[in-house]
């Protein structure tokens, strides 16, 4: 039980040092609202239906603006010096994985929930998918988190620093948006549970083995 | 290195030889599969004696990838990062071949050159993958954290390719399942006659024959190079 006293710890660190500056959050926020627009005024000009589009202009969108919350989530330990601080707490490599992983999951999620209903008055869909779509979200959000956390760690590494991490993250998360996609675009249809459920679970086990498989290596990432 | 130097040039002329004789056997001795009548069809479906043991070599230069990455994680030694970087760079090699050409023989069997399907949807990911890869590697300094993140890459990476390809399974496939799938399934397949079966087991042995040769050649270089750094390093702190 007290491992998850110290998970939860660091992502109450990272909450707080957010919260006092949400420049992240805030930049996170607009960037996704840019991205919609961009895709509004894109297909306006081309596509007859722009609702079968909806499901893929938010997905970029999330995954774009997580993007960003990712690049900055160990750059900003870096530079503030605080990341030997947190490699020295005697606690298990493990746990400051699972510490970093949910708070970025969170700073997304977050962001995402608040441009949620934006995105669904731009695109003229009906407020009751508000809550289904949502659970989408928090489990697309998990699995872009996971491999995210870990490749996280790796770029402050490189040269280039944040640039790689698009670079490296997005054809390896391609199982997951395909799926979150799939799901999006099942609620939005209004399909039955029954027809959407494949993707759903499938969602579901790409999030738990990104997860476990950057949850192991991170400590190969970490050393020194 | 004289001994490893002259196992190269032996198997450069092994393979030089095997792969005259596929090539004979392929365009001149293999027969026209029956179902095929159209000569665009025909023709194009040589390609396959080529185009299968192409993406088999690819498959299998990643797979001893991630080998030599897990292995450098336990063992720390160098000489698999060696392996891993030299097997990697061949995969890519051939996972571009395998797109290029096989978007040439798309152009006349499925009127179009590329189309998302899984098979082809994978591939082109895996290559983004692996040119990221070669990226992640060339933007690290220290040799051993570029070892480490490199190893970390490349067996997710390899983990990730089957992963991709089921979950865009779901849409009907219209790639031709030659092997071990129903007879002339896909657009373009064909049924395997034993001359046909012996023909593409030489192009295999031949194309797996040149992967070897090209790794030692590749294992060369690296081997030569880590040499160099070492060297560089002795003298710099000197």
């Amino acid at each position: 039980m007290h491992h998850l006293h110290k998970v939860l710890a660091i992502v109450a660190k990272d909450l707080a040092a957010e919260l006092r500056t949400r420049e992240m959050l805030s930049a996170m926020f607009v960037f996704a609202l840019v991205v919609i627009l961009i895709f509004n005024f894109a297909f306006e000009l081309r596509a007859e239906d722009q609702q079968t589009l909806a499901p893929g202009v938010l997905w970029v969108a999330i995954t774009f603006s997580g993007m960003l919350g990712l690049s900055r989530s160990f750059i900003r330990e870096q530079d503030r010096g605080s990341l030997e601080g947190l490699l020295l707490t005697p606690v298990d490599r493990g746990v400051i994985f699972l510490g970093k992983m949910l708070g970025n999951a969170l700073f997304i999620t977050v962001v995402d929930l608040i441009v949620l209903p934006v995105f669904v008055v731009l695109f003229n869909l009906s407020g009751a998918l508000i809550p289904q779509l949502a659970l989408a979200i928090v489990l697309g959000t998990l699995g872009l988190s996971g491999v995210g956390t870990l490749f996280s760690a790796m770029a402050i590494h490189t040269r280039a620093r944040e640039i790689l991490l698009p670079v490296l993250l997005f054809p390896l998360i391609v199982p997951v948006i395909i799926s979150a996609v799939k799901l999006s675009a099942g609620i939005i249809d209004n399909l039955p549970f029954a027809e959407i459920q494949q993707w759903f679970s499938l969602l579901l086990v790409f999030d738990i083995v990104f997860a476990v498989l950057s949850f192991i290596f991170f400590d190969y990432v970490v050393e020194e | 290195m004289r001994r490893y130097d002259q196992l190269i040039i032996g198997l450069f002329i092994v393979t030089a030889l095997m792969m005259i004789i596929a090539l004979v056997l392929a365009l001149g001795v293999a027969p026209d599969p029956a179902n095929l009548v159209t000569p665009a069809e025909r023709f194009a479906q040589r390609i396959f004696y080529f185009h299968v043991p192409n993406w088999w070599v690819g498959f299998l230069a990643y797979f001893i990838g991630a080998v030599a990455g897990a292995l450098y994680l336990i063992s720390r030694k160098e000489q698999w990062d060696a392996v891993e970087i030299s097997s990697i760079e061949i995969g890519l090699t051939f996972n571009t071949i395998g797109l290029i050409s096989g978007s040439i023989w798309a152009r006349p069997t499925w009127n179009t050159w590329w189309t998302w399907e899984p098979r082809l949807t994978t591939a082109a990911i895996g290559w983004l993958m692996y040119v990221g890869y070669l990226m992640l590697r060339s933007a690290i300094d220290s040799p051993q954290r570029r070892a480490r993140f490199a190893a970390v890459f490349s067996i997710l990476a390899f983990l990730d390719v089957p992963v991709i390809f089921l979950a865009i399974h779901w849409w009907r496939t219209i790639h031709p399942v030659v092997i071990g799938g129903e007879v002339g399934q896909g657009t373009g397949g064909f049924a395997l006659g034993p001359t046909i079966q012996m023909v593409f087991f030489v192009c295999l042995a031949a194309f797996t024959v040149l992967y070897v040769t090209l790794m030692l050649v590749r294992l060369r270089t690296e081997f030569l190079a880590q040499r160099v750094e070492h060297l560089r390093q002795q003298f710099m702190f000197l």
